[in-house]
């Protein structure tokens, strides 16, 4: 069985690593948009971390991700550079997207992530195409698909979860549900708040994680992988979750309770794995010591790499509206 | 029956070619609403399924954004898809697919992803089956940067315009007009192949130019032929490509005839037709003897009852009367 996970020391630092880098990496953003040098809508993936490290840490070389306008957290765990990434977010032709996309839109075609989708819902047809091609040219790949509690609202959802349920196609549906679709509660928008019936409903097998929990996270995702990969059709994975911040930027968060924040950040991911680690005498002061003062290095050169990047030139302003060729 | 002189449908050749693309490229394959079993509503793939199998002829769910989105990220994973679309009409339910994704991920994603698909939706009106089946919005898709906007209106621009729209690499919207799906003309056996770049002249002429595409290219030459009996020598123009469009070959034609009439079944406000209009007044504008004249579909909700239909749509004698009052002014 690999659905235990594996419990040594490198591989638990390993998660603790990629979840501090991810979070470091967006407090280096959150600067850099107040020094007005990060412009736009900035999607903070604050305390949900668990949910991409935990699941991506699953997938293989092969294996491909759509995910959301949130996605930073994703883009990292999957290994795209953080100087390409802050390039981009920066706007500049060394972006992963030559500064097209922004902090919205990260694509990356080496490791397979199609894209950042800024539609609600938008990308679960993308991710149901995408594993269709895997399904079709006989690639044993598993489409990662990621998407918020909203995207529960619209009809793209239903539609691809049925369409993957009736051609058995290899997704993997993650539902990060952090409660909130912009300002609108759950409980507000949905009949039914158990999303993973709404899966079954499909004939979809669904389970439901504590989002904060990096080790369900991961044993669920490795699960759900595993039986995608031996040809048993699409999975569901609900992750319960929260966004720290804003929903951007800048919200009055008036739809909810500071008090409720701040429960939920007790329970973050990061402080929550870090305490068990050290419970279980598994983590050192040094050990995070070292990850912080790692990740902060790489981060600095990203800010360095992407400070030093260049505009693209205006003249290039429409490349690529219609492509010359398929890029192989 | 010799190939020279073998005649064809619209609807034969739209379904050859799909053939021949399925047999080319294993990477094709075929999504739709009852495009297997039923064998098409307009029987266009009827066939293709006993003959290629439910692989690659996939009867889809009435989930219009789900299986577009499906083409495009099939397209973007290494396929070539071929999608159908009932009407037009329909497409407005994967609006979202077409516009935020097929069109914006090259140019968004710094041209790492291309989006090889292509999109045939069968358009117009004619066929009194009211508002929600009649309409001519390709001319909205014409709006959009990204896409490429096919509107074939001959049997042999229905034969092999898709084999081109499969090679190009970017998303092609093909739009079969309902009215043309039994015209029947002889295929000429030396054509193989047709470009998807350029307007063409259908009918040469002298003393004006009557500009459509689709039905509307039909009824041009239908008042092409009118005009000729009272004198009037029309040159005709079948856009073919509605975006990008052919500008080169309209202002040369303006040149010549210093007389334009646009045809556009769609409606008038903010239509394709007020494109081509502009274009010409801001390229052509010197080489003009009279104003530009436009006939479009009344801007109504295609009725269904016949007479209403036919008073909504343009019909050759509209045409015919414009270009007259632009040669002969009262």
């Amino acid at each position: 069985m690999t659905d235990k996970v594996r419990l040594d020391r490198a591989y638990l630092h390993h998660l603790l690593r990629q979840m501090i880098r991810i979070r470091r990496f967006e407090a280096k953003c959150v600067e850099l948009y107040q020094a007005q040098k990060i412009l736009g809508f900035l999607h903070l993936y604050d305390g949900e971390e668990a949910v991409s490290v935990g699941v991506i840490e699953t997938l293989g070389p092969g294996d491909a991700i759509v995910a959301t306008y949130r996605e930073h957290g994703q883009a990292i765990a999957r290994g795209i550079g953080m100087d390409r990434l802050m390039a981009e977010m920066l706007g500049k032709q060394e972006g992963c997207c030559r500064g097209r996309g922004g902090s919205m839109h990260i694509f990356d075609r080496k490791s397979r992530f199609y894209g950042g989708n800024a539609i609600v819902g938008g990308g679960l047809p993308l991710a149901v195409g995408v594993a269709l091609a895997d399904k079709m040219a006989g690639r044993n790949s598993v489409t990662a698909c990621f998407f918020g509690d909203g995207a529960v609202d619209e009809g793209e959802f239903h539609e691809s979860l049925n369409l993957a349920a009736i051609w058995q196609l290899p997704v993997l549906f993650v539902c990060e549900n952090n409660l909130y679709s912009m300002g609108m509660a759950l409980e507000r928008a949905e009949a039914e708040t158990d999303l993973g019936r709404k899966a079954s409903s499909y004939r979809i097998a669904a389970a439901s994680v504590d989002g904060m929990d990096i080790i369900a996270v991961e044993a669920a995702a490795r699960h759900a992988v595993a039986q995608i990969r031996a040809g048993n059709g699409p999975h569901f994975l609900e992750c319960r979750t929260y966004r720290f911040r804003a929903h951007s930027m800048y919200d009055a968060q008036q739809y909810r309770t500071r008090e409720e924040v701040e429960t939920w950040r007790k329970k973050g991911p990061i402080v929550r794995f870090q305490s068990w680690l050290r419970d279980n005498g598994l983590l050192q002061d040094d050990d995070i010591r070292q990850i912080e003062t790692e990740a902060d290095a790489e981060i600095g050169a990203a800010v360095a790499f992407a400070e030093a990047g260049t505009p693209e030139p205006v003249e290039e302003l429409e490349r690529f509206v219609m492509m010359t060729e398929v890029p192989a | 029956m010799s190939e020279a002189a073998a005649t064809l449908t619209y609807r034969e050749a739209c379904k050859q070619a799909l053939r021949d693309a399925l047999k080319a490229d294993p990477r094709t394959f075929l999504m739709g609403e009852d495009i297997g079993r039923y064998g098409g509503c307009y029987a266009v793939t009827k066939g293709l399924l006993e003959e290629f199998g439910e692989e690659r002829i996939r009867d889809t769910p009435l989930s219009e954004s789900a299986y577009v989105g499906a083409g495009i990220g099939a397209a973007m994973a290494g396929m070539r898809p071929i999608v159908e679309i009932m009407t037009v009409n329909f497409s407005l339910l994967a609006l979202d697919q077409i516009v935020n994704n097929a069109a914006t991920i090259p140019h968004m994603s710094g041209g790492q992803f291309a989006v090889p698909l292509v999109i045939r939706i069968a358009t117009g009106g004619g066929r009194r089956v009211a508002a929600q089946h009649s309409h001519s919005l390709e001319g909205w898709y014409a709006h959009i940067p990204g896409l490429r906007v096919l509107a074939p209106a001959t049997v042999e621009d229905a034969r092999w315009m898709l084999a081109a729209a499969l090679v190009d690499p970017n998303p092609v919207l093909i739009f079969e007009h309902i009215m043309l799906y039994n015209v029947e003309a002889p295929l000429d056996p030396a054509v193989t192949a047709v470009d998807i770049a350029h307007a063409k002249i259908r009918r040469a002429g002298s003393g004006v130019t009557l500009i459509g595409y689709g039905n509307g290219l039909v009824k041009a030459l239908a008042a092409a032929e009118q005009l000729a009996g009272e004198g009037v020598d029309a040159e005709v123009i079948d856009l073919r490509v509605l975006r990008p469009l052919d500008t080169p070959t309209i202002l040369a034609s303006v040149v010549k005839t210093r007389r334009v009439v646009i045809v556009d079944e769609g409606w008038r406000s903010g239509s394709l037709s007020a494109e081509i209009g502009m274009r010409i007044a801001e390229q052509g504008f010197f080489d003009l003897d009279a104003p530009l004249r436009r006939v479009c579909g009344r801007e109504v909700p295609m009725p269904y009852a016949p007479h209403l239909e036919d008073a909504a749509l343009p019909q050759p004698a509209d045409i015919a009367a414009a270009a007259r009052s632009l040669v002969r002014p009262t």
